[in-house]
């Protein structure tokens, strides 16, 4: 051996995950935004949000995600979304679609929108209301559904399933095949950022999360060839972990709104990293030699049992911050693992939510606010 | 698909979007969340997938340019549409 490592240049990244934003006017308290959000005044500019999509499409990124926050809270979206279809790159726009109207559909379609993935946080008009933070917010994205396909663009409903509505997911189903989506995206909250404050209001029972994944099969049997379910399932009652990210800096890289590059979005709780800005660097450069994005990557890193199990390029053991938050060691197995010798952690939050009271905080800029 | 009067033509639906990646050098299908990597069989019909020709069309244009029984080059295209539509990538 010289003192050389070997040099494993890694393969081109699948997706951009550009967070224009982290304005929002709803307050859903699972965001996954980090709990510091950053204000209008950090955000990456328009100059440079243009040359990170230009290079992202020179590096083999092939779909950008534009998303926040609320994306459609920058001025600049439309030129965002026709700088992405200039570039060739497919564009989804993540919205809570409660500032869209016709007029603005139509311009991002005109632009080259290809999808849009529009948020419900229940089918339940009062539940979601008070859930998203928003009066009148669910009858906003009601109005909105219709124009975003009479603009032409395909329609996803985004459905974030957790303990205080998850026993109304048939009605949330129907409600998403009501209004014309071509695809629905059944997602169990994923405890990160808010969603961990808040996770002993919001962890489902066994009994919903496996009611939940009976009506998704139903459900996907039913709609085959109409519609297409995406099921997110929720790690504390899993045995495998999930492929988080396909993998630590393997697929898709982070843009958060104050221009930092991260292997995933909640990269920035993880100790210990640095994390380069598009400001000063460029992406090529950062997928390539950032040592932050090469710390998980591929399987040279992984401890025992990931080291000798044979799942270990399925689901790359699992989330860094997962094992962050629950064990203190980013460089563990994901206890969600039943390999893990941490997976007892995921027993224990299920059985502490168990009996734990539904007060939620609330997603805010300023934490000292209280809550509607 | 092969038991209606009127032969289907199939077409993408709507957020379903074919290109060639040259960073890659690979034809894929980009959609929502979602990205098909094709082989060269797959690129060969789905570029006979335009919203106009029907799958006998398809079929007759895969059958002139190679060495196969029709009736196996029907199967296959029949088996990948099919496939792909319940994937919600094509309508039939």
């Amino acid at each position: 051996m010289t003192g050389l490592a070997p040099s494993t240049e890694p393969g081109p990244p699948l997706a951009l995950l550009a967070e224009l934003t982290h304005r929002c006017p709803l307050q859903c308290p699972y965001c996954a935004n980090p709990l510091d959000l950053e204000r209008a005044a950090t955000e990456l500019d328009t100059a440079s949000w243009l040359r990170v999509l230009g290079e992202a499409a020179a590096l083999g990124v092939l779909q950008v995600h534009f998303s926040g926050g609320e994306p459609c809270a920058r001025r600049d979206l439309l030129q965002l979304v026709g700088a992405a279809a200039r570039h060739g790159l497919y564009s989804n726009l993540i919205t809570s679609g409660v500032t869209l109207d016709a007029t603005a559909l139509g311009a991002l379609a005109d632009a080259g929108l290809d999808h849009v993935q529009l948020s419900f946080q229940d089918s339940d008009p009062a539940a979601a209301d008070r859930l998203g933070g928003y009066r009148g917010g669910h009858a906003r994205k009601l109005a909105v559904a219709p124009l975003i396909l009479a603009a032409g663009l395909p329609l996803t409903a985004n459905f974030v399933v957790h303990r205080q509505n998850l026993d109304r997911l048939p009605d949330m189903i129907a409600l998403g095949a009501a209004l014309g989506a071509s695809r629905i995206e059944v997602a169990h909250v994923q405890y990160y950022g808010w969603a961990l404050v808040n996770r002993d209001a919001l962890m489902p029972t066994r009994a919903q999360f496996e009611a939940a994944t009976a009506t998704v099969e139903a459900a996907r049997t039913a709609l085959r060839g109409r519609i297409t379910i995406d099921y997110v399932v929720p790690d504390y009652y899993a045995a495998r972990p999930k492929a988080c990210m396909g993998g630590w800096a393997q697929r898709l890289i982070n843009i958060t709104p104050a221009g930092l590059a991260l292997p995933c979005h909640a990269a920035e709780t993880l100790p210990g990293f640095r994390f380069p800005s598009v400001r000063t660097a460029s992406l090529a450069d950062i997928w390539r030699d950032d040592p932050g994005f090469s710390r998980f990557r591929g399987t040279a890193w992984m401890p025992e049992p990931c080291q000798s199990c044979d799942r270990k390029e399925v689901d790359w053991a699992g989330c860094r911050c997962q094992a962050f938050a629950m064990t203190g060691d980013a460089a563990a197995t994901d206890p969600a693992c039943a390999l893990s010798p941490d997976h007892h952690l995921m027993a224990d939050a299920v059985r502490q939510a168990e009996t734990a009271a539904t007060g939620l905080v609330y997603r805010r800029i300023h934490a000292a606010e209280p809550a509607i | 698909m092969t038991t209606g009067t009127v032969a289907p033509v199939p077409a993408f639906n709507r957020g379903f979007r074919m290109r060639f990646d040259a960073v890659r050098n690979a034809w894929v299908v980009l959609a929502p969340e979602r990205l098909f990597l094709l082989d060269e069989q797959a690129v060969e019909v789905l570029q006979l997938v335009d919203g106009v020709r029907s799958v006998p069309a398809i079929v007759d244009t895969l059958a002139g340019r190679y060495d196969a029984r029709r009736e196996t080059i029907e199967a296959d295209v029949a088996a990948m549409l099919r496939d792909l539509a319940d994937k919600g990538a094509i309508r039939l």
